[in-house]
């Protein structure tokens, strides 16, 4: 019997709820996100709109479900992104230091630095600045920043494998450098790529609010958190939902991400499933 | 005098009963031996007796220092039993000193906490006295040396260092020698003896190993399963035994004499010729780890290579493995060029030392074992790969059940044997054995020893046996490589090199190496002079 942590149950339920409420919103909101209601504007929150509508009378509960989708839609192709390109050099940089060039190694590491020591919302500012506000540039630049994280930790986590002696037998079976990152170093690190990218993924949702709040995210009409918060600043005093609803969101969001995060940790860290002395070793995670 | 008594102890950890009913005695100046294998028990009855007990650990029955009871004693009471009764040795040198703090401070920290009034000059003198008991040159190792410029000896001997500052009646030394060299391992039991003859202090000797044991111990404890099986006088104890537990373990520790009727064919499998492996070191000369090293493996010949830690011996192994580029020599595998191709590569195989680390925790038997075939040149079918698995797993004495686990779900021994089947799987003309039965129960061992043999006389496999230990090799191969620093000093057959070694280093290693019979026989010359 797997025991689950609390971090993980509370983190995962969260982020479940908000997953659903974004497939959801694929099929069914309560009203249409584009549809103004001039006269119905600044309702506050009842029955008729569970979260109120803004100034344009749209339905407040709707725009936070198709922004919470685009939110993690936006999140999930960066870190994706970041992932797919980042891992594979960080293997690859491994490879390079251990057997021989070590050349290559540095100039992959301190590319990574060079990308690592731009404040990251900046970078993007930039991207989205140059190529115009977009959400797919929003996904480019989120993306771009994420390649350094996923590149050095597979990078040093491939460090303290390569000289086991499982490696050694398996070049002495003849196998090369990628087919050894591929079957036996990628495997022993993936707990560590999991976790990462689940902390990741809750840098990238607030990377995305960030972005869309000074308006270099998604365009209107299409609904975002952050422009949600950008536009209801100037009626916080007497329209406070407008910023309650879509901060607390990003807020619940995050957490639940991190939670998780933590919950996956721990699951995985076979140091922590071996506490017992009795108890056997319950699975082996893979 | 008794110095320490063990009365009916039993212990338990989380109601799993770890000790059970354990009666024992040591008096000062002598020295009790505690023999058994891994998970025996012998490492939690020295920890209980200073009471560094896990969570959750019950305790029954009396542990007496002078008549008095230490179970008894609340933690506070204990800490100055620690202080000024008892003191401990561990197995890893490595990891027992603190790497921030010289040795000299951590010397001087376990002298003040006994003698906290002491003033700062005399500490420095006591500290330098202590370290000179343990036969460290105070102008070679200054009070101001860092653990990381000690080798695991040196450092071994400031642990005994430490734990003597504070004129300990009672010394536990946990295998303090089994993470050593063989010659090593000679110098440190001898300190030890000296202490005992100098000082007075009872020891504790706790081992997997009769045969390191049997020389210095005065008192033989055998444990198996928490369970003391036997115990007796050491003089009388190798005649008297009864049980075959204690059998087991002393023809464990006895070493046969390899056989000698092995056809050696005239065919060269292994060639190497001049080799040289040189690191670079910053601002130093390079460091030329293998120096001009030339041999040969014959088809059918089993080859030993002897060497203290540090040798060379593991960096010749990677070298000829293809996983260490070379600077100068050539190796020859069935006669052509080897520089880790993949064609030659199946002509070679290997048993690494470590029977944890050696296979990826996460795939199963079958995959480890079956990776080796990535280098035939066919591939084979996943059906033709389990049977050729499963026939090899039967080989190496595992079962097919166990084709489908994982390695943690196997002792150090089985792990071994999964090894070897990966090794032999592709049928190689040439297995390289890098001290791969080091990490083993001398039982375990010895088994591995035999499936060893056996196997390779029944594929007709040569292997080169790299080990720090003669025993070992002497067990297993016909001809010896004795190597030191790089250079290989001395050769020629087992037989030969045992019976008179003509190298002063190959001597010193036949000398440091723990054989049991002749422990035995300077136990008995002792006890007839005493008598007469």
């Amino acid at each position: 019997m797997k025991h689950f942590s609390i971090s993980f149950i509370v983190g995962g339920g969260l982020t479940v709820l908000f997953l659903m409420g974004a497939l959801l919103s694929f099929f069914w909101t309560p009203y249409d996100v584009e549809l103004l209601n001039i006269k119905g504007k600044f309702a506050s929150p009842g029955l008729e709109h569970l979260m109120g509508t803004d100034h344009f009378g749209r339905d407040i509960l709707s725009m936070v479900m198709v922004g919470t989708r685009n939110a993690i839609a936006v999140s999930l192709i960066a870190v994706g992104i970041g992932a797919t390109i980042g891992v594979p050099l960080g293997l690859w940089a491994a490879a390079k230091c251990m057997n021989g060039s070590r050349l290559i190694d540095e100039l992959l590491m301190r590319g990574n630095d060079l990308i690592f020591a731009f404040p990251s919302l900046l970078l993007a500012i930039m991207i989205t600045a140059v190529f115009g506000p977009s959400i797919i540039n929003a996904i480019i630049a989120i993306g771009i920043f994420n390649i350094p994280v996923f590149a050095r930790i597979s990078r040093g986590a491939a460090l303290s494998i390569w000289p086991k002696e499982y490696i050694s037998a398996a070049r002495v079976a003849g196998k090369g450098v990628s087919r050894i990152s591929y079957e036996h170093i990628l495997p022993n690190i993936l707990n560590l790529l999991i976790v990462q990218a689940t902390i990741q993924f809750s840098i990238a949702i607030i990377a995305e609010a960030s972005l869309s709040y000074v308006g270099l995210g998604s365009q209107p009409p299409n609904p975002s958190l952050g422009r949600m918060l950008n536009e209801a600043q100037t009626m916080i005093f007497f329209a406070p939902w407008l910023a309650y609803f879509p901060g607390g969101v990003i807020v619940a969001l995050v957490l639940g991400f991190n939670l998780m995060g933590d919950g996956i940790r721990d699951l995985l860290d076979p140091k922590l499933r071996q506490r017992s002395i009795t108890g056997k070793v319950s699975n082996d995670a893979s | 005098m008794t110095l320490l008594k063990v009365k009916d102890f039993s212990l338990s950890i989380n109601d799993e009963i770890i000790l059970h009913n354990i009666n024992m005695e040591i008096k000062a100046g002598k020295v009790l031996a505690i023999v058994g294998e891994s998970g025996s028990g012998k490492s939690m009855m020295s920890s209980a007796i200073i009471n560094l007990l896990p969570q959750g650990a019950k305790l029954k029955g009396k542990i007496l220092l002078n008549n008095d009871n230490l179970l008894d004693k609340s933690e506070r009471e204990m800490c100055l039993h620690r202080m000024n009764d008892l003191g401990m040795i561990f197995q890893e040198p490595m990891t027992a000193l603190n790497p921030l703090e010289t040795i000299g401070t951590q010397i001087m920290e376990a002298i003040k906490l006994t003698n906290p009034k002491i003033r700062y000059k005399d500490l420095l003198k006591k500290a330098e006295l202590i370290l000179e008991r343990v036969e460290m040159d105070k102008n070679r190792f200054p009070l101001n040396t860092y653990p990381h410029k000690l080798s695991g000896g040196q450092r071994q001997r400031v642990v005994i260092a430490i734990a003597l500052s504070q004129n300990p009646k009672l010394l536990i030394a946990d295998e303090p020698t089994t993470a050593l060299d063989v010659t090593t391992q000679a110098k440190i039991m001898k300190l030890l003896m000296k202490l005992v003859k100098d000082y007075g202090i009872g020891i504790i000797l706790v081992s997997h190993d009769l045969a390191v044991v049997a020389d210095l111990a005065d008192h033989i404890v055998i444990m198996r399963k928490g369970k003391v099986v036997e115990q007796g006088d050491t003089k009388t104890f190798f005649k008297s035994m009864k049980h075959s537990y204690s059998k087991q373990l002393f023809d464990a520790a006895k070493h046969k004499l390899y056989e000698k009727n092995i056809t050696v064919g005239s065919e060269v499998l292994l060639e190497v010729l001049n080799l040289t492996k040189e690191y670079n070191l910053a601002n130093k000369k390079p460091l030329k780890a293998v120096n001009n090293v030339s041999f040969t493996l014959n088809r059918g010949e089993n080859l030993g290579l002897v060497g203290e830690s540090g040798c060379g011996k593991s960096t010749l192994a990677r070298c000829i493995l293809g996983l260490e580029k070379f600077s100068k020599g050539k190796i020859h595998i069935a006669g052509r060029p080897f520089y880790g191709q993949k064609e030659l590569r199946r002509c070679i195989n290997v048993v690494f030392q470590d029977p944890f680390g050696s296979f990826n925790p996460r795939h199963t038997v079958e995959r480890l074992v079956a990776e080796p075939f990535y280098v035939l040149k066919k591939p084979l079918t996943t059906f033709e790969k389990r049977v050729k698995v499963l026939r090899m797993l039967k080989l190496v004495g595992l079962g097919d059940g166990d084709l489908k686990k994982y390695p943690h779900e196997f002792s150090g021994g089985q792990r071994q044997r999964i090894a070897i089947a990966r090794a032999l799987i592709t049928e190689p003309d040439i297995i390289l054995l890098d001290e791969s039965t080091s990490a083993l129960d001398v039982i375990i061992r010895s088994q591995i020893l035999d499936l060893l043999r056996d196997l390779t006389k029944k594929l007709g496999i040569s292997y080169l046996f790299i080990s720090h230990d003669l025993t070992t090799v002497k067990n297993i191969t016909n001809r010896v490589l004795v190597m030191k620093d790089g250079v290989i000093v001395e050769e020629g057959s087992t037989a030969e090199i045992y019976k008179n070694p003509k190298h002063h280093y190959t001597k010193s290693l036949i000398e440091a190496s723990p054989d049991i019979t002749r422990a035995i026989k300077s136990k008995e010359e002792n006890n007839n002079e005493n008598t007469l």
